[in-house]
């Protein structure tokens, strides 16, 4: 880490020839991809493809077998990284929302950076009441999670996640188990982080919502890359066979 | 109003020689129930505070890296678990009880064990029950999802931390019913103390009774009363922190 010379002309994410396997089943057969700070971009494929396992690799919520995966310079599964140095860096939004269910909505935004970071109680509380406006959650600060819709649920993990200041954003298909009237709520919140510049890597079914804010997507199957590029070439010209049968499945 | 009181037991000792609550009209006898009941909540209170701890230990061990760590607890628990409590208690006394060093009275000769008789009580069913809330907070920690405990890492979070601030809470919630049983066999267990001489209520009830065989009943009839009242009241207070533990929209 005293060594790290990563500035942001680099990529911000750099993965490179990552292989993953749970016991036999290789998942990731040599996934390369770079992010550069401040990029949008989506993964999408058919489910088993190794999408969800390539982004909890990132933040190491997964370990590899073989290859790199680098966030700010830092790599990620090296055994002598400090994790918290990659926590504070990589925020992450999973699909069950996962909140804590017995704290409220604010407490569990101020959780972290109290008993991880260890500011100060009135400093993260400020903070923390900013980030549930900006997630226009205003009214609900004192409800707990169960007394919440999914929508609501998943912003308030968002605001949670944002609450660490992290660099890089993580959205594991983040509105598949929400209901279709509250999916929208939450890629408005998604969207406008990605506006602000936040550098976000989503998993993602929603080809509408990907074609609209990525600037770059992957279209991963068993394991590999198959093919990438900026949203209008993709979806309207995609080369791969593979990729146009599942466009045609899903668009 | 006491003198009445008094007065109708003394009496009553007469008229029915069966019944005599000679700890309602002597005050000697009674000073000895008294005293006994201190000990009896003396022990309960320690022996639930202990267990209640090694039980958080135990489980969050239970989850250790080291596969030492682990069959140790798991060990302990069929120990624990799986012989009589009177037995751990004879052994515990009378077995470690003779490697533990003493300490010199102030008189200069007498030699006192530096764990008393009460404190190997309170060790060796702190243990006793300790073992059943092993068992217990690892069902409570089961039910806690792991993608909860994902959140927290991915927050930051040390496994000691996600134990601490994210799982204890959750799983002691799923615990309290049957940590609730597991204690009241514990309060009810601190009467094997009689075993090694510790006088709490039932070793000064047998006192009273072998001193006034006409007292039996009555000795008997108060040990259960008291009993009643000591278990219903913790009964009641982990009801109501059972009530004030409840998240509202969660488990329901």
């Amino acid at each position: 880490m005293e060594n790290n010379t990563w500035s942001d002309d680099q990529p911000i994410v750099s993965i490179q020839n990552v292989h993953k396997s749970f016991g036999a089943l290789e998942v990731l057969k040599g996934v390369s991809l770079d992010v550069m700070k401040g990029e949008v971009i989506c993964i999408i494929g058919p489910s088993g493809s190794g999408k969800s396992t390539l982004i909890r690799c990132i933040n190491a919520l997964n370990d590899i077998q073989a290859g790199s995966i680098k966030v700010e310079g830092l790599e990620v599964h090296d055994s002598k990284l400090d994790q918290l140095e990659l926590r504070k860096r990589v925020g992450m939004v999973f699909q069950q929302y996962n909140l804590f269910p017995h704290k409220t909505a604010l407490e569990n935004v101020m959780m972290a950076p109290i008993k991880v970071l260890k500011q100060p109680k009135d400093e993260v509380e400020k903070r923390a009441r900013a980030l549930i406006e900006k997630v226009r959650l205003q009214g609900k600060e004192d409800a707990y999670p169960g007394e919440l819709s999914g929508g609501q649920q998943q912003r308030v993990a968002i605001a949670r996640s944002l609450a660490m200041n992290p660099d890089v954003m993580l959205f594991d298909e983040v509105t598949a188990a929400l209901d279709p009237e509250t999916v929208k709520e939450v890629l408005v919140t998604i969207k406008d982080l990605a506006e602000e510049g936040m550098t976000c890597i989503l998993v993602t079914h929603e080809m509408g919502f990907a074609r609209e804010i990525a600037d770059h997507i992957y279209f991963t199957d068993r394991g590999v890359i198959v093919e990438h590029g900026p949203p209008d070439t993709f979806f309207d010209n995609a080369s791969d066979p593979r990729t146009r049968e599942f466009l045609s499945q899903i668009l | 109003m006491l003198e009445a009181f008094m007065e109708f037991f003394r009496q009553l000792a007469e008229d029915a020689p069966r019944w005599n609550f000679i700890f309602f009209y002597e005050e000697r006898q009674w000073l000895r129930i008294v005293s006994g009941i201190k000990y009896t909540l003396l022990l309960s209170v320690a022996c639930v505070i202990f267990s209640v701890i090694i039980g958080v230990v135990g489980a969050w061990l239970q989850g250790a890296k080291s596969k030492f760590v682990r069959r140790s607890v798991q060990g302990y628990i069929q120990f624990f678990r799986n012989t009589p409590p009177f037995v751990q208690l004879l052994f515990f006394y009378f077995a470690l009880g003779q490697f533990t060093p003493t300490i010199l009275g102030d008189d200069g000769w007498t030699e006192y064990p530096i764990i008393s008789n009460i404190g190997w009580a309170i060790i060796s069913l702190s243990f006793f029950a300790g073992a059943f809330n092993v068992e217990i907070f690892r069902a409570g920690i089961e039910a806690v999802p792991e993608s909860t405990q994902e959140a927290a890492s991915s927050l930051g979070f040390s496994r000691l931390q996600t134990y601490k601030e994210v799982v204890l809470p959750l799983a002691f919630r799923v615990s309290l019913p049957a940590l609730n049983n597991n204690l009241v066999n514990l309060v009810k267990t601190t009467t094997q103390a009689i075993g090694i001489a510790v006088p709490e209520l039932l070793y000064e009830s047998v006192g009273i009774w072998n001193d006034y065989p006409s007292a039996q009943y009555p000795t008997m009839l108060l040990l259960f009363v008291t009993f009643i009242l000591l278990v219903g009241v913790l009964v009641y207070g982990m009801h109501r922190w059972e009530t004030a533990l409840k998240i509202p929209g969660y488990g329901s």
